[in-house]
């Protein structure tokens, strides 16, 4: 990592330097005109829903959304959107305050036990309920789709719990308050950024999810969408749905930005940042583990039960499993889910550093508009890219480097929070003082700025890699001819009913997805050092 | 300065991609899009398949096909109405030269929006009437039989409803499982229009939903379920049982077949087909697939491995199933049944879709 980053420091220094006066101009507008075009580039979606919608007949589009099916199915994706988020913030929150601010024995494997639920494909999961429970609808889709996204709440609070100043909720003890409202008064506006920007993941996760909905039998607006192109062929249809969905997406973005509130910054002295005093839980210590078991068992346990119970129903007859396939699947899954990240970062970092440091009107716009890859199906961002791609740059159409583009437009606003509150944590008097002892910005930028910041920007490309290889959908349409991922070949034997064959691939893909959910516990669990020290 | 820590990641994603891509090509070339249309009349010995199929079944045909001929085929496989929606997007600049898909909508979707050259009288009629298209846009490969599965353990074989009428007695309250956006599914809705006129088939959709009818994603789940005893019954394609009992054993299989009696909407046949895209009118290599499809040697095929109804004459049903014949209803022309629209308006309207 370290001698790339001399090698293309050496490239960039080759080329001759602009005057500095220009220079400064230029650095100036080079923050936010990357912005504009990041955010420009995430909202392809978007702009292909409204080409196909402007092609619609007027009454036809209120037909198809004026119904009583519509709003049955609105208020179903509402209800699960609701619980769902609800569920994680409270497990997630509670989760990330037993692991970081207790005694509690075995804290480290708890915290690796718990981020692996992110390895398990919600689609597999819901698999494995279906395969060895009763749960179905609403309770069902509810279950899985909080089990697998507990941990995008859990680890952004476990690392702001760990920046956060512990000293404050000290004085509110001595003050005569409750631990518990000593927590809420002054920790919870520590970490209330971190664990709504999780939050704000997981319903845009649920609002846009078809695979585990479509199989726990329950009838989110999404599967409307799906009914316009498998049922109906009516594509202009399909894009007038999910313009709603794009539109629920937003009304979730500004209710995140609502609460999120500023960010709280307590007791700047490194002196005030002691290392906290754990918690002592006493015999509590049994219920945490129990419930840490309890989790654990549910988000792992039963989907990896039923792909080990498929294993053994293995007979003559069924669909061979090639070793060669295999890897050679997992190898593309990791190329191309690296490529991914490497795409969500570019389009990431100016729309994350201008969020962080401005507040906007163009900041928030842009903010905003890298959400909307997030809140629309799959096959919608899939198909506005075929679309993209085929009138602006044919030549890299069914490219590998389009579906990284893809994954990149996808999960951006995961890249986006990370970058985001990872900046905003650094305190920007930090900046201003190396700014007055004669770093130049980028100088600023590069020691002081990028340096706190990049373990949590590091997270959120784990976090794009880690989704863009249990992506579907998009990968499907936009994949060369010919190439296969781990989560294609799922599809592709589940669809054709060999589960037996299927679950090797379920178990590889839940492996390697494993490899940036551990390394991303490993990001979390680093976070002791304070931006003080590290200077 | 900014600029160099994505510079180093892109760095290292470039090598990754490169070695995974030097890992796939070995058995793929990229086509680029222009490719498919620059032979016209001619062969260049490769051509490009959308196929809304089984890989795994799908497969194995090609590389006979690639062995028999020379021609070399790049795949690339989705769901059949991915593929169509996929299609309708690409227009005339689609790299795709043949669309195999699993049902008659898909294709009909994709020759609704004119992009299919016509086939030869000499393709077509090798398929008898009713199981291709009428206007030649595409020709039909294979048949589907609709059937009920049943959960073996908790009925005898003759306690199997032998009409879909039957099915919403009050006995069977939730019982039953369908998929309602299965495109398989639908054709069946469409004949029992065509059969039994609209206003009974209102009327049995909206008794099936009024008995609590369980509503499946696909046909799969609903064969599960059934072999799991979660539900009774249920409305599917016959090939899954088959399948499925060759990956599990048939002996292992609690799920039970029952064919409804001729006539019965319950019993029609649909079909799956092939349609060759317009920038591949001349194209030899393509249209030869397509008479592969339709060959001895490709019915053949789909009867071993699929389980399917081949298509033209000369080549006999799978063992064990009741022939095509029996099941083809005198009273309903297949090429009526393209009237889907319809068919799912009245589904939206009883609120099962």
């Amino acid at each position: 990592m370290r001698s790339a980053r001399f090698t293309a420091a050496g490239g960039l220094e080759a080329t001759p330097a602009p005057p500095s006066r220009l220079r400064a101009l230029g650095g100036r507008l080079v923050l936010p005109i990357s912005a504009v075009v990041a955010a420009s580039l995430a909202a392809i979606p978007l702009i292909y829903l409204v080409v196909r919608v402007a092609q619609a007949d007027g009454s036809a589009i209120v037909d198809a959304l004026w119904n009583a099916r519509i709003a049955t199915l609105m208020i179903n994706t509402i209800g699960l959107v609701l619980a769902v988020s609800s569920a994680c913030l409270v497990l997630g929150v509670a989760i990330a305050w037993l692991l970081a601010r207790t005694d509690l024995p075995g804290r480290r494997p708890w915290l690796v036990v718990s981020s692996l639920a992110l390895a398990v494909p919600s689609y597999v999961a819901a698999f494995g309920w279906i395969a060895t429970t009763e749960v179905r609808g609403f309770w069902g889709a509810f279950l899985v789709l909080t089990l697998c996204n507990v941990p995008l709440v859990t680890l952004p609070t476990i690392a702001a719990l760990r920046l956060a100043d512990a000293a404050s909720e000290d004085v509110a003890r001595t003050l005569g308050r409750t631990r518990w409202r000593a927590f809420l008064e002054a920790t919870w506006p520590q970490i209330r950024p971190a664990s709504l920007a999780g939050v704000l993941l997981v319903a845009l996760y649920v609002l846009s999810d078809f695979g585990s909905v479509a199989l726990m039998r329950y009838q989110a607006f999404t599967w409307a969408i799906q009914v316009a192109y498998e049922s109906l062929f009516d594509r202009t249809l399909a894009a007038v749905m999910s313009v709603v969905l794009a539109a629920m997406g937003i009304v979730l973005v500004a209710a995140e930005r609502r609460m999120r509130g500023a960010q709280a910054r307590m007791g700047s002295t490194v002196a005030a940042r002691t290392q906290p005093v754990p918690v002592a839980l006493g015999r509590w210590r049994w219920l945490a583990h129990g419930g840490l078991a309890v989790v654990a068992a549910l988000s792992l346990g039963v989907p990896l039960g039923a792909l080990a119970r498929y294993l053994l129903l293995r007979t003559e007859t069924s669909t061979a499993v090639k070793t060669g396939d295999l890897m050679a699947d997992a190898l593309s899954t990791v190329g191309l889910a690296v490529a991914g990240a490497g795409a969500a970062l570019a389009l990431a970092l100016p729309i994350g550093i201008l969020a962080a440091r401005f507040r906007s009107r163009l900041a928030t716009a842009t903010e905003s508009a890298s959400y909307l890859g997030l809140a629309l199906p799959g096959i919608v961002v899939g198909l506005s890219l075929v679309f993209f791609s085929l009138n602006v740059a044919p030549m890299l159409y069914q490219s590998i480097w389009m579906l990284a583009f893809a994954y990149g437009v996808l999960f951006l606003p995961k890249a986006v929070g990370a970058v985001r509150s990872s900046i905003v944590q650094v305190e920007p008097g930090l900046e201003d003082v190396a700014r007055t002892l004669g770093s130049t910005p980028a100088g600023v930028w590069t020691r002081v700025t990028a340096r706190i910041a990049w373990p949590g920007i590091g997270a959120g490309v784990l976090l794009v890699a880690l989704t863009a290889m249990k992506e579907l959908p998009a990968t499907l349409l936009l994949r060369p001819t010919g190439t296969e991922t781990l989560a294609t070949s799922l599809w592709r034997l589940t669809s054709g009913a060999a589960y037996a064959a299927a679950a090797p691939y379920a178990l590889v893909l839940i492996a390697v997805a494993a490899v940036p959910a551990l390394l991303l516990t490993r990001e979390v669990a680093g976070g002791k050092r304070h931006p003080e020290e590290t200077l | 300065m900014t600029a160099l820590r994505p510079a180093a990641v892109a760095t290292v994603a470039l090598a990754a991609l490169t070695l995974s891509a030097c890992s796939s090509a070995d058995s793929d070339k990229t086509p680029t899009p222009s490719a498919a249309s620059s032979s016209s009349g001619m062969t260049d010995g490769t051509f490009t398949l959308y196929a809304g199929r089984d890989q795994e079944l799908i497969d194995p045909l090609i590389e006979q096909f690639e062995s028999d001929t020379g021609v070399s085929v790049d795949v690339r496989y989705a769901g059949s109405t991915e593929l169509a929606a996929l299609l309708q997007e690409e227009g005339d600049a689609t790299p795709a030269d043949v669309f195999l898909a699993q049902d008659a909508g898909a294709l009909g979707a994709v020759a609704k929006a004119d992009m299919f050259a016509t086939l030869s009288e000499s393709i077509t009629s090798t398929v008898p009437a009713g199981f291709t298209s009428t206007d030649g846009s595409w020709v039909g490969v294979t048949g589907r039989a609709r059937v009920i599965a049943y959960d073996s353990e908790q009925l005898s074989a003759d306690e199997v409803p032998t009409t879909v009428a039957a099915l919403t007695d009050e006995k069977w309250s939730s019982q039953v499982g369908i998929a309602p956006t299965n495109a398989s599914f639908q054709s069946f809705v469409t004949a029992l229009r065509v059969l039994e006129g609209e206003d009974a088939a209102r009327a049995w959709l909206e008794d099936m939903k009024a008995g609590d009818v369980q509503i499946y994603a696909k046909n799969s789940p609903i064969l599960e379920a059934a072999n799991a005893g979660e539900i009774t019954l249920g409305l599917i394609n016959h090939y899954y049982w088959y399948r499925m009992a060759a990956e599990v054993g048939a002996e292992n299989m609690r799920a039970q077949l029952a064919f409804p009696e001729p006539g019965d909407a319950g019993s029609i046949v649909n079909v799956t087909g092939v349609g060759l895209l317009k920038g591949a009118a001349d194209d030899a290599d393509a249209l030869q697939f397509i008479e592969y499809l339709v060959s001895e040697a490709a019915q053949q095929y789909f009867v071993d491995n699929t389980y399917e109804y081949p298509l033209i004459d000369g080549v006999s049903a799978p063992e064990g199933l009741p022939a095509l014949e029996t099941l083809t209803n005198p009273e309903l022309d297949l090429s009526d049944l393209d009237s889907l629209g319809e068919t799912t308006e009245l589904l939206v309207d009883v609120g099962l879709l």
